[in-house]
């Protein structure tokens, strides 16, 4: 045992600016060198508890921890596990705490993760929490747009889609908020615009500037940092208002023209039809760049909770 | 006047907001208590114009949050040997422990046992509590 203090990462702010810098520069380090870091967690494990389907959160997990040499356990369906059977959060928590060494949990409900790290004597990472938050994916959006546009802070942000729901959303636009982002333009139909809570905190504790639109070309020639969200489906009332505001929201290569030459498109994946194809062979669009580093992001945030030595 | 004889030993719960005594009796459940209670309603006060009255002859424990939850009006006196041996003002807490629940659906305070509903005060006048889980705003009513 070492005396390496337990830390959880269940949203963003549990970390420090000094931190999430810390491991946004670890993140692109080991980005450059995968090599040198093969063997950081040799003999550790971790543990995905994925109580809600997750693609590309799971498997970038699970390639980061076996990148640097570990070993990973857990489920990707909540029907195959103890979790069908009745089974508590803090209970399955418990014992997970003593099969591994770190755990990462998505779970439908707002707050889950938090309630296992109550419970947990290992660290715990929020992989998406219902339409709460994500920060792995906040650390990843860090990173893509350290890598891209050099520094983090300074950028006019754009946030496109289902900005009500949209977990991705709600981390970072709070995490570039701390990073003394000033303004940030909300671009949504009005069913789902950013949730009023939140729009307050950012303006009371940042005095941020919100701009909304409705419409992405309005202000697309503005824009620094455009990140792309989907519009579920499952968020509308009825088949006619999704099918009346899905393309109102679509980014192609004609609305593209009117961008800054050097702006990014960013989206957490996946896409359904929010993007079109049109725009990936565009060097602005990032997303499966974006994608990839979040394989790094999440190697740096793994050796950070581990306690391990990374200084090679 | 209507007259009613003082508690030697026991609680009175004073300047309850006219109205609020009967909601606050069926809270604390004294319907069903087998030491004397009395409920007083529409009390001439000088600062409140009316208010209500609880005494209860019985030492019994009280939640302060969950009374200045309901009514920021009320003061708790404690009687001993017909003495007021203290007397506390209840106010809005600032933290809050299982008292009611999140009005989000999808938080987990609302589909976990293992879990009571936390929340601290993000905003005294409109007694908006932010969920230590979701983070989402309930309002409190009684």
């Amino acid at each position: 045992m070492n005396n390496h203090k337990i830390r959880h990462l269940i949203e963003p702010e549990d970390f420090t600016l000094e931190e999430l810098n810390e491991v946004v520069a670890l993140g692109k380090k080991m980005y450059e060198a995968p090599a040198e870091y093969k063997r950081a967690c040799e003999g550790k494990i971790l543990a995905t508890l994925f109580y809600e389907p997750s693609t590309r959160t799971r498997f970038s997990f699970e390639t980061a921890m076996l990148r640097l040499g570990g070993s990973i356990i857990g489920f990707s369906d909540a029907n195959t596990s103890s979790v069908s059977k009745g089974e508590s959060i803090a209970d399955t928590i418990r014992c997970m705490s003593a099969y591994a060494d770190i755990a990462v949990m998505r779970h439908p409900k707002e707050g889950a993760p938090k309630l296992a790290s109550h419970y947990a004597s290992i660290p715990i990472i929020n992989g998406g929490d219902g339409g709460h938050q994500h920060p792995t994916q906040t650390l990843t959006d860090l990173l893509t747009i350290k890598m891209y546009k050099e520094t983090i802070e300074g950028h006019t942000v754009a946030f496109c889609g289902d900005l009500k729901f949209g977990r991705t959303v709600h981390s970072l636009i709070r995490t570039l908020a701390r990073y003394n982002t000033k303004k940030f333009i909300l671009i949504s139909p009005e069913e789902l615009t950013l949730p009023d809570t939140l729009k307050r905190s950012l303006k009371q504790d940042f005095d941020v500037e919100l701009q909304e639109a409705r419409y992405i070309e309005d202000v697309i020639s503005e824009i620094d940092i455009l990140y792309m969200t989907r519009i579920q489906k499952e968020r509308f009332f009825n088949e006619a208002d999704y099918a009346r505001l899905k393309d109102s929201y679509l980014l192609n290569q004609s609305k593209l023209s009117h961008a800054k030459k050097d702006m990014i498109v960013m989206h957490p994946l996946p896409r359904v039809n929010e993007i079109a194809y049109d725009v990936d062979d565009d060097p602005r669009g990032v997303y499966f760049k974006q994608a990839e580093l979040g394989v790094y992001a999440r190697m740096a945030l793994i050796t950070k909770l581990l306690g391990v030595d990374v200084s090679c | 006047m209507l007259e009613v004889a003082s508690i030697k030993r026991g609680i009175v719960l004073d300047h309850i907001s006219s109205g609020n005594g009967l909601k606050i009796f069926n809270k604390l459940m004294l319907d069903q208590v087998d030491f004397p209670v009395v409920l007083l309603m529409n009390v001439s006060s000088k600062d409140m114009k009316r208010k209500d009255i609880i005494k209860i002859e019985n030492s019994i424990d009280i939640d302060l949050d969950f009374l200045g939850l309901i009514d920021q009006n009320i003061t708790v006196n404690v009687i001993e040997n017909n003495k007021i041996i203290s007397k506390k003002k209840v106010s809005l807490p600032k933290k809050i422990k299982g008292l009611f629940s999140c009005h989000n659906p999808r938080c987990i305070t609302n589909s976990d046992d293992y879990v009571k509903p936390t929340f601290h005060l993000v905003s005294e006048t409109s007694m908006e509590y932010k969920c230590s889980y979701c983070e989402e705003i309930t309002k409190y009513k009684l």
